[in-house]
């Protein structure tokens, strides 16, 4: 089984983010760019399935900018096979919307045909938290999204979800899109021979138009702004006057 | 001329940037309190250093190295100066020094140390002789086929975690017209050998759980199988191996340099007196101007020595003006941070205060601004005859 896994690129999760002076967006011009921390999840996970016998090869493909080659070299270092980059873009401050991005993908999935695609949730940068289920309704695939724990058994896997106040177990039928939570694994290193070995491993590079597909936006930002600060706290000496404060806020 | 790294050298920083930040500066805080990394630690970073590939990495890749260039170990060692010394010891680099060994030194010493299954330190300095290395007086004298030694070492660093010491000890005198000149021979010397002690050493202001012991020799016994290199031939493998290791202090420098320098731009740009951002008074932003200025200097001119080194090129005045103006450089970027953080500098709760105690040592080990001045100034005038 080949295991499909998009990547994305975007602002560095330690970055402190800046607004644009007119709103527009947020300021990308010079500033430390890295894997969406859901899609490192996802590699890890599909590296897993490989390790465990499950798969039998890992494929990374990522969709925006040329400089994605970047992010895709960092999942070939992990341990992904091979990468696929559709180039959508030239500027870097210009998002790929998550329906343009699904439709790229079921092209990608047409292609390679792969068993299962493995997904982040959400990237951080817009939080959108769609592709993954917008593909899953484009391909007429099963989907299990936010997973925590992943089993994939032949022709079906059990996929354990994160849901609000607690856990939730689907079976699904193969193949599907699964979208990955925060606590589904810790993601590796890249090791030293991988990372060496990265450079070695095939690339292929596409464009958006190659694949038919319009990446026109139909989303309109209206603004962009810093979120409020937060108002200073207060310490307090003792559990007592913790308990008389928040009487006296209201609160218990 | 490039000045760019290629896409491996990016990753190398972008993986071992993120090692330190998420495996050792969540413990910083807890090592400078007690003095002592906490216990299973460091062989927790070790382990998971051995995993990546990353242990040892400056060791060619036919005794199981990753044979990085010297440029890219220096790469490697500049994101880990922005972390802890007591903690980032355990992101293996033996000293390389190692791969004189000979016969079956190779099973017993540099295989081990490259696996991360023995730890070394190297041991030169003694009480009475610091920068002057050859006025040892660590002695070794013929004992049949053995070596009988005594003296001692001092400020050996890492001594409190390794298997075995390269310790550098005086085998004879030879009289020549300047006076009588000490021969030097280097040892590989185990923990446990008869007569020789591993003692605790001093308190330092400067990377605190990073430990310096002092190394006692009360007749102790080793033979001739414990020599590297050469009988006699001490400075011979000292200068094949040692001077680049000026490289790592220089390198390591200017990854603190760094991490310091985030904190000073982000405050300068957040705190705020007589109604602005201090960044708008010029007496802050230039000061900013000045370190950012020299922190860049001082990695190109380190990045150069290393890449020197790996053209064969001679490197010996180029790497000490990089150890020299690196470590000058962190003083003055350390201090300055201090400064534009006004008191708040000076309280632990902000690792400032650590920066500035750490960056003290740089400019004293692995010898002293005055010994680079004093290299580079033969180096220029040996040729002129002066
Ligand atoms: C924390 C720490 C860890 C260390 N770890 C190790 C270790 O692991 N192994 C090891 O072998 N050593 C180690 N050292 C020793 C270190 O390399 C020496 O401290 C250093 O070489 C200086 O020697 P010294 O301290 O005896 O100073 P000295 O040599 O006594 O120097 C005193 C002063 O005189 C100046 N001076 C000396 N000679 C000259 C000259 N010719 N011209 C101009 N000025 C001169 C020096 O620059 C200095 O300012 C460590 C030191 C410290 C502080």
């Amino acid at each position: 089984m080949k295991v499909l896994v998009p990547v994305k690129r975007v602002i560095d999760y330690n970055v402190k983010v800046r607004v644009k002076a007119d709103g527009s967006g947020v300021d990308l011009a010079n500033v430390k760019m890295s894997m969406n921390p859901f899609d490192e999840i996802a590699v890890e996970e599909a590296i897993r399935l490989k390790e465990a016998g499950k798969a039998d090869e890992v494929i990374a493909v990522s969709i925006g900018v040329k400089q994605a080659q970047e992010t895709l070299r960092t999942a070939l270092a992990m341990g992904a096979d091979r990468a696929i980059l559709i180039v959508a873009a030239d500027d870097v401050h210009q998002d790929i919307e998550p329906l343009a991005v699904a439709k790229i993908l079921a092209k990608v999935v047409a292609d390679e045909q792969p068993g299962l695609v493995l997904c982040g949730k959400q990237a951080i940068d817009n939080d959108m938290n769609a592709t993954g289920q917008m593909l899953a309704a484009l391909l007429g695939w099963s989907q299990a999204t936010f997973a925590n724990k992943v089993d994939v058994d032949g022709d079906h896997a059990v996929v354990t979800r994160e849901v609000d106040g607690g856990l939730q177990t689907v079976k699904v039928k193969m193949p599907a899109v699964i979208s990955a939570d925060l606590r589904l694994n810790e993601p590796r290193y890249a090791t030293l021979p991988n990372i060496m070995k990265a450079k070695k491993k095939p690339l292929v590079e596409q464009t958006a138009a190659d694949l038919g597909v319009d990446v026109a936006p139909r989303l309109t930002v209206v603004k962009t702004s810093e979120p409020a600060t937060r108002a200073a706290g207060i310490k307090v000496g003792s559990v007592d006057e913790l308990v008389a404060k928040l009487k006296e806020k209201g609160v218990v | 001329m490039h000045f760019g790294l290629t896409e491996e050298q990016e990753m190398i920083v972008s993986t071992v940037r993120s090692f330190v930040e998420n495996e050792i500066y969540p413990h910083e805080a807890e090592v400078e309190r007690s003095g002592a990394v906490p216990p299973g630690l460091g062989e927790e970073i070790k382990r998971k250093c051995i995993e990546m590939g990353f242990y040892a990495c400056n060791f060619p890749e036919e005794v199981g190295g990753a044979g990085l260039s010297h440029l890219d170990f220096t790469l490697v060692e500049r994101e880990l100066g922005r972390g802890s010394m007591a903690l980032t010891h355990f992101f293996g680099r033996p000293q390389n020094i190692l791969m004189a060994c000979k016969g079956e030194q190779r099973e017993r010493y540099l295989l081990p140390a490259v696996r991360g299954e023995r730890m070394d330190a190297l041991a030169m300095t003694e009480p009475d002789a610091g920068s002057d290395v050859r006025g040892m007086k660590c002695m070794g004298v013929r004992d049949g086929g053995d070596w009988v030694v005594n003296g001692s070492k001092h400020f050996i660093s890492g001594a409190d975690h390794a298997d075995f010491f390269i310790v550098f000890i005086a085998t004879g005198v030879d009289e020549t017209p300047h006076g009588p000149k000490k021969r030097i021979t280097c040892f590989l010397v185990d923990r446990g050998t008869p007569g020789f002690e591993v003692r605790p050493g001093y308190n330092s202001v400067s990377h605190r759980g990073y430990k310096n012991c002092i190394l006692y020799f009360d007749d102790c016994r080793l033979p001739d199988a414990q020599v590297l290199g050469e009988v006699d031939g001490g400075f011979a493998v000292m200068n094949e191996w040692l001077y680049a290791t000026r490289l790592t202090v220089a390198t390591f420098s200017v990854g603190r340099a760094r991490r310091c320098f985030d904190h000073a731009l982000a405050y300068a740009a957040e705190r705020k007196q007589f109604g602005q951002q201090i960044a708008k008074f010029q007496g802050v932003s230039f000061q900013i101007a000045d370190m950012i200025t020299e922190i860049d200097a001082a990695d190109w001119l380190t990045l150069s020595g290393a890449w020197r080194l790996d053209q064969g090129l001679p490197a010996n005045r180029e790497i000490a003006s990089a150890k020299l103006y690196a470590t000058e450089m962190l003083a003055r970027v350390t201090d300055a941070t201090l400064q534009i953080h006004g008191g708040m500098g000076l309280m632990d709760d902000l690792p400032i205060e650590r920066f500035w105690r750490d960056a003290r040592v740089e400019r004293i080990w692995d010898g002293t601004s005055e010994i680079q001045r004093h290299i580079i100034g033969r180096e220029l005038f040996r040729p002129l005859g002066a």
